[in-house]
């Protein structure tokens, strides 16, 4: 019956349509059978076979290829003074960065040359967000940027969010340099796209951990390590999603345009670009999202700003300063995705509003960039408009009010919350964790391989061997299933919140209002801010991170499922409406299956995420991969065992895209 | 159109006067009253090592090369691995407290020449097992190892395994405690909490709720000023019982915390440079400042200005 409603939307012929053509039915039925074969013949053997060629590692312990690793790290640190690749290449490559960093500092940061002050003050800073905000979206954005700019302020926070600020433009900036035109040739050509998508999958999963100190190896300690770490996490969204714009470009335009004799240049720059052009926004939207979860990380390596203000209130459990800088962090986050999804949507915006205000608006802008230019003028001038007046008083208040509430919860919920972490970790980790690492390793490997291939074809499978042989080849295979186990179960209840709150978003769009802020404010919060109560709440444990690991993949699951939810046809649910289906009907036979494509996308999505948290999960009690990263990154004799955890995360997380993907073209089709 | 644009520049013209007529102090009026940073002693690169004891050592010498000696102070936060690999690139002059790290000596004192020691900061490190007040307290008996084994069961968490739960800190730390349960035969899991902050939370949530926790812990600490931990006696500490990583059965030895400087830095004949060498205090001292920046929360340059102001005779010494 259901099947008859999906297909074709007609109540009066759920009862008559015929069944589905056989021969897919016996396929449905015998994958899921095969599934549960795979799982039973797993679990006998395991039984038999416990404890045996496990490949357990040690913590302390290296195998050759780690050791080669730190060899080849000390050799680089070794020579990089003599090495002319050194001297011609990545230290002109640090110059410029440097300078363009620097000059941004200095113009909003950073006390200049002479000047004890920055060139622009707050003031001119504020007028220069709001205009700029007016004339790429409109005013209501731009109130908003006034607004969120005078808050950072009144957080105490100025220069430390100008810090991450300059740093954020110049790492985003940078990066779009690249990934535009990247991204337009991977839009032009499938065989540049085949062949830079591993490179960004790997630019994508690999913990920053790991390449942060060998960054500051090739290229110092300074603004420009702390820009490259940024640009290399923040760059593939943007070139991702450009190349996605000049795909879904119709073709027909396309050939129109051939028709009339445009060349590949004028097509491209006539048509191609100008109708990706709100696709392409969004993707350096995306960008500077990226660039501003790295914010903390960078500051590991001495990059200035808020996340500075993080780490070192993390050092004296200080929740509330931290939770206050987080809170900036949110507030810039909020403003520039506002902003640029403004900027994205204004032309056509515009064009659907009355003309007058169209007549009015170049002398509008005029006059708006003459009221910032004196704006400017005055906080470069004087000492009222430049330096941020008052104590900081908001910032004081929230982050007391956050140490009030930190304590509460950690005084009154522990009970409940470590009785949920222990019936959690006895009831479905352990077993499952037990289950994995206790397996002789090609038990687990076969099991996996079979998987792929049932849920996501031969292809799958094919990658599945090759990643659980190179898992195998890391050294850390008995860390990989540790954190497989904990990855699961994260993905898991990621899923279950996700469907439950991403039905209740795609059913309300009240409810969709009020939560969003919620959702874009823990996918932005830097962990390091929750993590200290999160350790009082649950301990130090695999399920701390676990836990952590949720509040960063639950948002981006619930939103993506509230958007499959909301795009089932308004006729399809009324015509279940009048069938006589109620609400939980409508929600399990109707919405979900419909939504299957979401659901597997956001069951892909919310595994990538939960894998980028591997290495926060590190720092509080998860082990396995995650300790080893952060291990990598503390100790040069481990830097090897670090580099390959890193690997095998990366590893980890293409094995599941693949699969995932493979099985989501298979629903669909 | 041009009748648009008159008005607006009329209104600018306007605002901006109003604006300006205020006026007020101007920047850069009042530079000359600063303290000039362009003496004979030049930048000062700090390597400041994330945790608070650190920081309380960074603050105070910071503080006194910029007020004593006129330098320009550059802190930068950094882990010890890279602070150590801005010797050989100048970005780095000096590490001002560093936990034996034998295999960083080796690499950048004897192999790349490109640091060199600067003596002994004063402090003892002590590196060793501990639980919180209370338990030593209800327990006596606790405090030594060989009692450990009776109380394995009461020290079982989720994470342990059915054994009794030792739990390690940050990765960065100097620690031997895996081979220690294994040659100890002790009936205990180590546990990696990853963090120090993960670490010292709990004990802080141990001591506060009478739970049973036992772990990796070193001195001098803030957070002991918060929490007194007890330390447990291991079997006592010979010289050289601890050279074959995989056979160590014995207890840490206490460390002579030292300073590392780049060998530059050493050569140049900065007054910074000796402020490194000479500055030296106590456990007691460092805590004294700690204290001041975690539990007081004071910024490092205040807590460092009220331990100098208060211990003025200290100060002279190092700078003479």
């Amino acid at each position: 019956m259901t099947v008859a409603v999906e297909k074709t939307g007609k109540p009066e012929k759920t009862g008559t349509v015929e069944p589905p053509p056989p021969v897919r039915s016996v396929r449905k039925v015998s994958r899921s059978m095969v599934v549960g074969a795979i799982l039973v013949a797993w679990l006998v053997l395991f039984v038999v076979l416990r404890g045996k060629q496990t490949l357990s590692l040690a913590a302390a312990d290296l195998t050759d290829l780690h050791r080669w690793f730190n060899d080849v790290n000390d050799s680089i640190g070794a020579n990089r003074n003599s090495n002319p690749l050194f001297l011609y290449f990545f230290n002109e490559i640090r110059l410029v960065i440097d300078s363009l960093v620097t000059f941004v500092q200095e113009l909003i940061s950073q006390p200049s040359a002479d000047r004890p002050l920055p060139q622009i003050g707050w003031l001119g800073v504020v007028g220069i967000a709001g205009y700029v905000s007016w004339a790429v979206g409109n005013w209501r954005v731009a109130l908003l940027a006034v607004a969120g700019f005078t808050f950072l302020g009144l957080q105490g926070l100025w220069q430390e969010s100008m810090d991450t600020l300059a740093l954020t433009l110049s790492a985003v900036f940078v990066a779009l340099l690249f990934a535009i035109p990247l991204g337009v040739w991977a839009g032009l050509s499938d065989r540049f796209h085949r062949i830079v998508t591993p490179f960004l999958d790997f630019m994508q999963t690999m913990p920053t951990f790991v390449y942060l100190a060998p960054l500051t190896l090739f290229f110092q300690i300074g603004p420009a390590s702390a820009t490259i770490a940024t640009l290399i996490y923040a760059a593939p969204p943007a070139i991702r999603i450009t190349a996605h714009a000049i795909r879904s470009v119709p073709q027909t335009t396309v050939e129109a345009a051939d028709s009339l004799g445009a060349t590949r240049r004028q097509s491209l720059t006539k048509v191609l670009l100008p109708m990706s052009k709100r696709t392409v926004v969004m993707g350096v939207n995306q960008t500077i999202m990226a660039a501003l979860a790295m914010v903390t990380i960078a500051a590991l390596i001495d990059a200035p700003g808020l996340g500075k203000t993080v780490v070192q209130a993390l050092q004296s459990l200080d929740v509330g300063t931290a939770f206050n800088a987080g809170l900036a962090i949110v507030v810039l986050a909020i403003v520039l995705d506002r902003v640029t999804t403004a900027a994205s949507t204004r032309e056509e915006a515009a064009r659907r509003s009355k003309n007058r205000f169209l007549t009015w608006r170049r002398p509008l802008l005029g006059a708006g960039a003459a009221v910032t230019a004196v704006l400017v003028y005055l906080s470069h001038t004087y000492v009222w408009a430049a330096e941020f007046p008052g104590e900081g008083g908001a910032g004081s208040a929230i982050s007391s009010g956050a140490d009030t509430v930190t304590t509460w919860a950690q005084d009154n919920l522990s009970g409940v919350t470590n009785a949920i972490r222990d019936a959690l970790t006895n009831g479905l980790l352990n077993p499952f964790q037990t289950l994995l690492t206790d397996s002789p390793w090609w038990l687990v490997g076969a099991a996996l391989i079979a998987l792929g291939v049932v849920l996501g074809g031969w292809r799958a499978g094919v990658t599945t061997a090759v990643c659980v042989g190179l898992l195998v080849g890391t050294g850390v295979w008995s860390d990989s299933m540790t954190t497989l186990a904990s990855t699961v179960v994260a993905t898991v209840l990621v899923m279950l919140l996700g469907i439950v709150f991403g039905v209740w978003m795609g059913r309300s769009a009240l409810v969709d209002r009020l939560l969003r802020p919620g959702l874009d404010a823990a996918q932005v919060m830097p962990p390091f801010v929750y993590l200290v109560p999160f350790l009082a709440l649950f301990g130090a444990t695999r399920f701390t991170a676990i836990v952590a690991a949720v509040v960063y993949a639950a948002p981006v699951a619930m939103k993506i499922i509230a958007d499959g939810v909301r795009n089932v046809p308004a006729t399809t649910v009324e015509a279940a409406t009048s069938a006589g289906c109620n609400t939980w009907q409508i929600i399990t036979k109707v919405q979900l299956p419909m939504a299957r494509s979401a659901l597997t996308l956001a069951t892909n999505q919310g595994l990538i995420y939960v894998l980028s948290m591997v290495v926060v999960g590190g720092l509080v009690g998860a082990g396995a991969l995650g300790y080893d990263v952060v291990a990598g990154f503390s100790q040069g004799q481990l830097y090897g065992k670090g580099l390959a955890a890193g690997l095998a995360i990366v590893l980890l997380g293409v094995m599941f895209d693949r699969i995932t993907q493979a099985a989501a073209r298979r629903t669909s089709a | 159109m041009a009748r648009h644009w008159r008005a607006g520049a009329a209104g600018i013209a306007v605002l901006g006067l109003t604006l300006t007529a205020c006026g007020g102090a101007k920047v850069g009026d009042d530079s000359a009253g600063g303290s000039d940073s362009s003496g004979k002693c030049g930048t000062f690169n700090l390597a400041v090592n994330p945790w608070v004891g650190y920081e309380a050592n960074a603050a105070v010498v910071a503080y006194v090369a910029e007020h004593d000696l006129g330098c320009k102070v550059n802190q930068k936060d950094l882990k010890e691995e890279i602070a150590w690999q801005g010797f050989g690139t100048g970005e780095v002059d000096a590490v001002i407290e560093n936990w034996g790290h034998d295999d960083l000596k080796k690499k950048y004192i004897t192999d790349q020449k490109t640091a060199v020691e600067a003596g002994p900061t004063g402090n003892k490190g002590l590196i060793g097992w501990y639980v919180p007040p209370w338990l030593a307290k209800a327990h006596p008996d606790i405090t030594d190892w060989e009692n450990l084994d009776k109380y394995a069961a009461e020290f079982k968490t989720s994470e342990s395994g059915g054994k009794g739960q030792l739990l390690d800190g940050d990765p960065s730390f100097v620690t031997n405690d895996e081979a220690l349960v294994k040659n100890l035969k002790l009936d205990y899991k180590v546990v990696y909490a990853g963090s120090e902050t993960a670490l010292i939370q709990a004990f802080r949530k141990a001591e506060k709720d009478k739970e049973w926790v036992i772990g990796y812990f070193y001195e001098p600490q803030w957070f002991m000023s918060e929490v007194p931990l007890v330390k447990v006696k291991l079997p006592e500490y010979k010289e050289g019982c601890d050279t074959d990583t995989e056979k160590v059965a014995c207890d840490y030895p206490v460390y002579e915390l030292d300073k590392i400087v780049s060998a530059k830095f050493a050569k140049s004949g900065s007054p910074a440079y000796d402020l490194v060498k000479n500055f030296s205090w106590t456990n007691d001292d460092q805590n004294t400042v700690a204290k001041y920046i975690a539990v007081d929360k004071m910024t490092p340059e205040a807590a460092a200005k009220k331990w100098v102001e208060d211990n003025r005779a200290k100060v002279e010494a190092w700078i003479k």
